[in-house]
């Protein structure tokens, strides 16, 4: 792709009270990194990141923000939300692990996979979490 | 094996992206869990699946996957369809069970490749 002379932001305001529409905000990003040319395995990398983030910003915290940052060679995806925050971070980044609700498996997801595959699809990432205040992840692709 | 092929193999019945059947195809997976599919899947150009919601054709999305197979004839929604229409993938159903579906699959040369490495 092109030299950038600044960086790109995509802002989505995650709405948390539908199951439903989950992902949307992932799907755009998808579509938006397709029309800046940027090559199809980032592309892959960062909207299966995005995408775990915002399902589990939907079940867990009522939605919150998503950010996507371009920049040259490094694409950053911030996701902030309100919710209940995370007690062990360790503990919740082990395989198998989940506090979602029963309802949330028989649609496909709480499987306990969700922050594993976020860390495995990207090159670093931060979790920045306070019991009862809230949550954010920012994570980095870059290429 | 094109999506036309599977059609024929699974006797399933086209719900949207008839324009994608003669398409080519080098892997499938199956599986209820998205997560799962997102974890472990990599180049599967078919998703089976007995779960019937809008996150399957975004995980389909996600991962650039080409064709989604509902088994046991579950039927997507409307909202379903369009948002498989404007993704470009090509949803099926078939009245077969999930292993008897991927069984004939796989014994008719269409494999797994599931890789777990990025």
């Amino acid at each position: 792709m092109n030299q950038m002379s600044e960086p790109l932001v995509f802002h989505f305001d995650v709405d948390g009270d539908n199951f439903t529409s989950a992902g949307q905000a992932s799907v755009q990003v998808k579509k938006n990194l397709r029309q800046l040319g940027i090559d199809p395995e980032t592309i892959r990398r960062v909207s299966i990141a995005m995408y775990e983030g915002e399902i589990n910003m939907v079940i867990h915290a009522r939605g919150g923000d998503a950010d996507v940052i371009v920049s040259d060679g490094c694409i950053e995806i911030i996701l902030a939300d309100k919710g209940p925050g995370i007690a062990n971070i360790e503990q919740a980044m082990q395989e198998g692990f989940s506090t979602a609700p029963d309802n949330i498996r028989s649609l496909g997801f709480g499987a306990g996979m969700g922050l594993p595959n976020m860390k495995r699809y990207t090159d670093e990432m931060q979790i920045d979490s306070v019991v009862g205040e809230g949550t954010t992840i920012t994570m980095k692709v870059n290429y | 094996m094109t999506i036309n092929t599977i059609k024929d193999l699974l006797g399933a019945e086209v719900l949207c992206g008839s324009e994608h059947l003669e398409n080519d195809v080098h892997s499938a997976c199956g599986s209820d869990m998205m997560s799962d599919v997102l974890a472990y899947v990599k180049n599967q150009a078919v998703l089976l699946t007995g779960l019937v919601n809008a996150q399957v054709i975004r995980t389909a999305e996600m991962m650039d996957m080409m064709c989604v197979v509902f088994v046991r004839s579950k039927r997507p929604s409307p909202e379903m369809i369009e948002l498989a229409n404007e993704c470009g993938i090509a949803v099926l159903t078939t009245p077969l069970r999930m292993y008897d579906a991927c069984g004939i699959l796989y014994s008719n040369g269409l494999r797994g490749n599931g890789e777990s490495d990025v």
